[in-house]
């Protein structure tokens, strides 16, 4: 099939972008959105043009590097989809598809599609663990039996890949998705319980410094999120926060 | 609670939407329970609904209620704009093409704008009946209360603008609705009320109320306008 | 040329079960107050390299953690989809940790250091509630214990997993330990940071020449050590189920500063991967082997079969049972669909070669499920007490089972080939996974460079020549959280009085110049055809020639045709952009040139080594049934390669095997 692209350029953070248009030719429905980016690039750079830019790694869904807005959405029209996973068969001959970078202030562009998400990492480094030092002596891992269903839930939560479209989708740029997945994880399991109100305090007023913004409940993220997280979490983080708050002494 | 969480933090603030959020439809219910007694025809009506009229703005108790509800009311504004400016700055280039459509509803995005458009209707709204009863003035009826029945039959029959003051009405009730549909189920989950269980009871809860509140405001101007 | 008297693997004295526990008595230690005048480099944040890092900050040290993605959580071991081995014993089917360190050996075709492998087997318990303690969501039983399932190659359940995401999980738990350190600035991250050089001062790597992916710049590091954490080197092959950014290139810059190269040729080609598309295709998707306790691989037993499935005219359901042939079932009754990956990926490719694959291509193998379907439905309607179900009330109870224990991966399959395998086999063929050779580090997994330590794929490791599943997660977890963070103490006990390690020194300087000049040399080719293009020729060359099975007469064609590239890539790359900036396309072409010197070493180690052991298949040296042939008497070695200005001529080095513990045997999964 043939397509016409209009992709965001920005040659760098403080550079003004603009869409450019061009077209591919000859794509095949099985290649993956990622391929049909190389064949523009190898394109460009045949005709010494310079080539997109773009976050990716794994290229299989599970490294959460890839992060396009496809027509409008966050890794493009399928549901639970990462833009690596999404295959041109969702498109058809003659479409225009327009290619955008995660728009966010806590995720400022570096480079054309590719965007600085180091404030997720900060987000986690503010609390997003479980405070163990590694030794060989730790409780064997039978010694706390965890209900099947909580181990389930924590298991639905850590499934996050970080790759950040809930802030993409989110008309706030809110990150509530990303942070309460993993407050979820680990406040639903015992080991994590120890330390569940500071952690969630820490990772909120860090969430809030980075420059996130709220949650209005859109379900937006929870549409486009490529591992299908729940807003659950997010209620669960409120809970948790509040409880936390609330607590006397903490 | 320590302080600067109570009021900085971005969860506070949506607890506080939400808290004031639903004691606003807690309000709905009761100003809609007085706003009933329009439909009891005769003389009759007009003397219970101003009886009505006057307890309510010169009990102790409900005045104290209903510097609440201002207070609510202006609370819930305010924080909502401070949200709202806080959620601008959080993405200060916009996509150049977007479809927001395909993955949330419109009601949960445009809680702003209808807000405000809420919050002008309490303007006028207020201006025209709760100005009137408490500074204006107003003619009494057969037990010497003031006489708001008649004011308010005369604003939705007036015949130059009465008609006007219906369809504004009607479509306030309209943005209350819309408010409420995203709004009252949204409440809950900021507050972290939620599970698998209660899910689906507080969607049905937050459909009726969304929709059967606003419908029973707005028949009430429809209806005195047809029938005086 | 090879050399005996250089490699000292320091394999502590004593019986075997007991020299790790004698050797960590005997290390020297720095006590807590020098360690903080002691700084870590660490290149990579997988799980050897994240855990390293977070265990060694936590010890004291001073760390500074090196990754080319946006973020240390990115890094490929989150791919890792089947589990993690440990030998716990949990379901009480007899594991023990010898039994986990002999199904390794043998495993690995008897070509792995036995100390090594028992040291892993000891700590694989540890590294299990370790995990626990952090918080990763391993999968339970209803009794809330943990739950297991068994792998490829052993007899036993002890693999640890959390759906088919197990890589991810293990990665996010050693992430959220370097998170924490990085949060108590105990180590300093540097992120789409990538490493360009080792620095050696008198002898020692101290410290090494990175370049800011982002503003391009070029930076100096010191430290009084280097961990390389960098993964293996799949992607010589350019398809392989490594990510994009999966590269050698900090491997091979210590190889050439000095570190051995080990057991280059040493590849694993995984059996369950899905096929190749098309020319286009830049990177193939694994299936996780644990899809082979329920699959059952087949291919038709009529050539004409196949011929109308690869014409489109026959459906793979259409097919007569009586018509299949399952050729793992048939040829290894033993272990079946189970054998190791090695010899199903043969199998594999001798079905496809003989004429009986399928896909458009010809290259394609089935994974089939209804089998499976049917058995888990039949025994969940005995469960829910349904007495003669329906065919479809099985099918539907069966796809639930299934669904539950493979869902992610069922689904992923059909993103990527638009078919649904519940309804009809999988399509799978063998592809490039995982690197055995590595560079070569001795008991204590410092590499030949004083200061200069490999752990994780990135070291010859402990698989000898071929891997077993689930066991790389164990090694890099094992190497990272329980083995370096001691075996690093006795090298920098010495340098407790050192003070800091200047970064303006002339090696320093030197290096730094070395790299900048490699990068204006790239920037300045005069060609035309993207970096991709020769990094696709390079990966068709050695998989054909350096894949699967390997002949003498085609890998010295590859070599030369290898050298040819080399010269064909500098003559016609053109390489866009400026070294100041953020330039994916430089990073590339600076990656695949250290393929395209890494893929001619693997061919010599391949041409040298005439045996057929684990992944290495030498089509000369096959016993009459196609099995390989090992040749004990002259190949129980590990080669290891030193590098002497060209990557042809790298002198060999033999490390020689000694097996005290186990009785080295012909491997049979018959």
């Amino acid at each position: 099939m043939n397509l016409t692209l209009k992709v965001w350029r920005q040659s760098g953070p403080d550079a003004e972008g603009r869409m450019e248009t061009y077209q591919v030719k000859d794509i095949s429905g099985d290649m993956s959105f990622l391929e049909m980016m190389d064949v523009l690039n190898a394109q460009l750079i045949e005709k010494g043009e310079e080539p997109v830019v773009f976050d990716h790694d794994c290229r299989e869904g599970i490294c959460g590097m890839c992060s396009m807005y496809i027509n409008g959405r966050p890794h493009g029209p399928k549901q639970h989809t990462t833009t690596c996973q999404l295959h041109m068969r969702s498109f058809k001959d003659g479409d225009t598809i327009h290619i955008e970078p995660w728009r966010a202030s806590a995720f400022p562009v570096i480079k054309d599609l590719m965007v600085d998400r180091s404030s997720f990492d900060r987000v986690i480094q503010a609390g997003g663990y479980i405070s163990v030092n590694t030794s060989g002596n730790t409780l064997d891992a039978n010694a706390i039996p965890v209900p099947k269903d909580d181990a389930d839930a924590a298991f639905d939560a850590a499934t996050c890949i970080g790759c950040g479209a809930c802030v993409a989708a989110c008309k706030n740029a809110s990150a509530m998705l990303f942070v309460s997945a993993k407050v979820s994880q680990l406040s639903l399991l015992p080991q994590g319980k120890v330390e569940a109100a500071e952690r969630v305090k820490n990772m909120v007023a860090q969430m809030d410094k980075e420059g996130f913004g709220n949650c209005t409940v859109t379900g937006a993220c929870e549409a486009e999120c490529p591992k299908g997280i729940s807003l659950e979490n997010i209620a669960r983080m409120n809970r948790e926060y509040l409880k936390a708050q609330l607590t006397p002494g903490k | 609670m320590s302080s600067s969480a109570l009021l900085k933090s971005s969860l506070a603030k949506k607890y506080w939407m939400a808290f004031t959020g639903l004691f606003l439809c807690l309000f709905l219910v009761g100003h809609l329970a007085g706003n009933l007694q329009l439909f009891i025809p005769g003389e009759e009506g007009q003397l219970q609904f101003n009886a009505y009229a006057k307890f309510m703005t010169t009990n102790p108790l409900v005045q104290a209620l209903s510097y609440i509800v201002y207070l609510s009311i202006i609370f819930h504004a305010v924080d909502g704009a401070l949200l709202t400016v806080k959620n601008r700055k959080a993405r200060p280039v916009n996509y150049q093409y977007s479809n927001p459509s395909a993955n949330s509803p419109w009601t949960s995005r445009n809680m702003g704008i209808l807000g405000t458009v809420i919050l002008v209707f309490i303007v006028v709204h207020m201006s025209n009946f709760w100005y009137e009863m408490h500074f204006g003035q107003i003619p009494t009826d057969a037990d010497g209360n003031k006489d708001l029945h008649t004011v308010v039959v005369a604003a939705f029959t007036d015949a130059s603008i009465g008609l006007v003051y219906v369809i504004g009405y009607v479509l306030a009730m309209a943005a209350i609705s819309f408010h409420l549909v995203h709004g009252f189920q949204s409440a809950f989950q900021s507050l972290g009320v939620r599970s698998k269980s209660l899910m689906k009871p507080i969607q049905i809860a937050g459909y009726l109320f969304a929709i059967l509140i606003p419908l029973a405001f707005a028949v009430i101007p429809v209806y005195i306008h047809a029938t005086h | 040329m090879t050399d005996m008297t250089k490699l000292d693997a320091k394999i502590p004295e004593g019986p075997i079960d007991k020299k790790w526990t004698k050797h960590k008595n005997n290390i020297n230690l720095v006590n807590p107050a020098n360690k903080r005048l002691i700084d870590v480099i660490v290149v990579g944040t997988g799980l050897a390299g994240s855990s390293a890092a977070a265990s060694l900050a936590e010890m004291g040290y001073n760390v500074k953690a090196f990754c080319f993605q946006d973020s240390p959580r990115r890094a490929h071991s989150i791919a890792a989809q089947g589990g993690i081995n440990a030998a716990k014993n949990y379901q009480n089917d007899g594991d023990s940790t010898y039994r986990l360190f002999y199904d390794t050996v043998k495993g690995g075709d008897y070509r792995s250091r036995e100390a090594n492998v028992h040291r892993l087997a000891e700590v694989s318990t540890n590294i299990i509630d370790q995990c626990v303690a952090q918080g990763v969501p391993f999968a339970r039983e209803y009794g809330g214990l943990l739950d297991n399932r068994s792998f490829g190659g052993v007899q036993v359940s002890r693999t640890f997993y959390a759906k088919g995401q197990t890589g991810q999980q293990l990665l996010l738990g050693a992430y959220s330990a370097l998170s924490r350190q990085i949060s108590k600035g105990k180590v300093k991250l540097y992120n789409r940071h990538e490493m360009m050089d080792l620095v050696i001062v008198d002898g020692k790597a101290r410290g090494i020449i990175a370049r800011n992916l982002i503003t391009g710049e070029i930076q100096r590091h010191s430290a009084h050590a280097v961990v390389l954490c960098t993964g293996g080197y799949g992607n010589v092959f350019y398809l392989s189920t490594n990510a994009m950014g999966s590269n050698v290139t900090a491997a091979w810059k210590a190889h050439r500063r000095g570190a051995f190269m080990a057991n280059p040729c040493f590849t694993q080609i995984h059996p369950t991967c899905i096929p190749v598309s098309g020319d286009y295709q830049s990177k193939l998707t694994l299936m996780s082997e644990s899809l082979r306790n329920d699959g059952r691989i087949w291919v038709p037993k009529k050539k004409e079969d196949a011929q109308a499935i690869r014409d489109g005219k026959l459906k793979p359901t259409q097919i007569k049972e009586e018509d299949r042939d399952y050729y793992l079932e048939r040829r290894y009754p033993a272990f079946g669909n189970l054998v190791p990956r090695d010899v199903a990926s043969r199998a594999a490719k001798e079905r496809c070669d003989a004429g009986f694959g399928v896909n458009k291509t010809g290259q394609a193998v089935y994974l089939d499920f209804a089998d499976a379907i049917t058995r888990y439905g039949k025994t969940e309607a005995r469960v829910q007490g349904i007495e003669n179900p329906s065919d479809a009330k099985v099918k539907e109870l069966g796809t639930k089972v299934v669904s539950a224990k493979y869902g992610n991966l069922f689904e992923m399959y059909e993103k990527i080939v638009d078919e649904n395998p519940y309804e009809t086999p999988m399509m799978i063929f063998p592809a490039v996974h995982y690197t055995m050779g590595g560079l070569w580090v001795d008991y204590n997994l410092m590499t030949t460079v004083p200061g200069c330590f490999a752990c994780g794929e990135a070291n010859f490791s402990d698989h000898g020549a071929n891997r077993l599943g689930a066991s790389a997660l164990m090694q890099g977890l094992a190497d990272g959280y329980f083995v370096l963070p001691y075996t690093i103490g006795g090298f920098l006990a010495d340098d407790i009085r050192t003070g800091p390690i200047a970064d303006d020194s002339p090696e320093f300087m030197k290096a730094e110049s070395e790299v900048k000049e490699r990068l204006e040399k790239l920037l300045s080719a005069k060609g035309t055809k993207p970096v991709d293009y020769f990094h696709r020729k390079l990966g068709l060359l050695m998989w054909d020639n350096c894949g699967m099975s390997r002949n003498a007469e085609n890998l010295k064609k590859t070599i030369e045709d290898i050298r040819a590239l080399r010269e064909e890539f500098w003559k016609d790359v053109r390489v866009p952009g400026k070294s100041g900036e953020t330039n994916p396309e430089l990073e590339k072409a600076n990656r695949v040139l250290d393929f395209l010197e890494l893929g001619e070493l693997m061919c010599k180690d391949a041409l040298d080594r005439e045996e057929s052991c684990g992944g290495h298949f030498r089509e000369e040296y096959q016993t009459e049934e196609g099995e390989a042939l090992r040749d004990d008497e002259n190949f129980k070695f590990v080669s290891a390669y030193e590098y002497t200005g060209d990557p042809g001529a790298a002198v060999l080095h033999k490390e020689e095997l000694v097996y005290e513990a186990i009785e080295v045997k012909t491997r049979s999964y018959k």
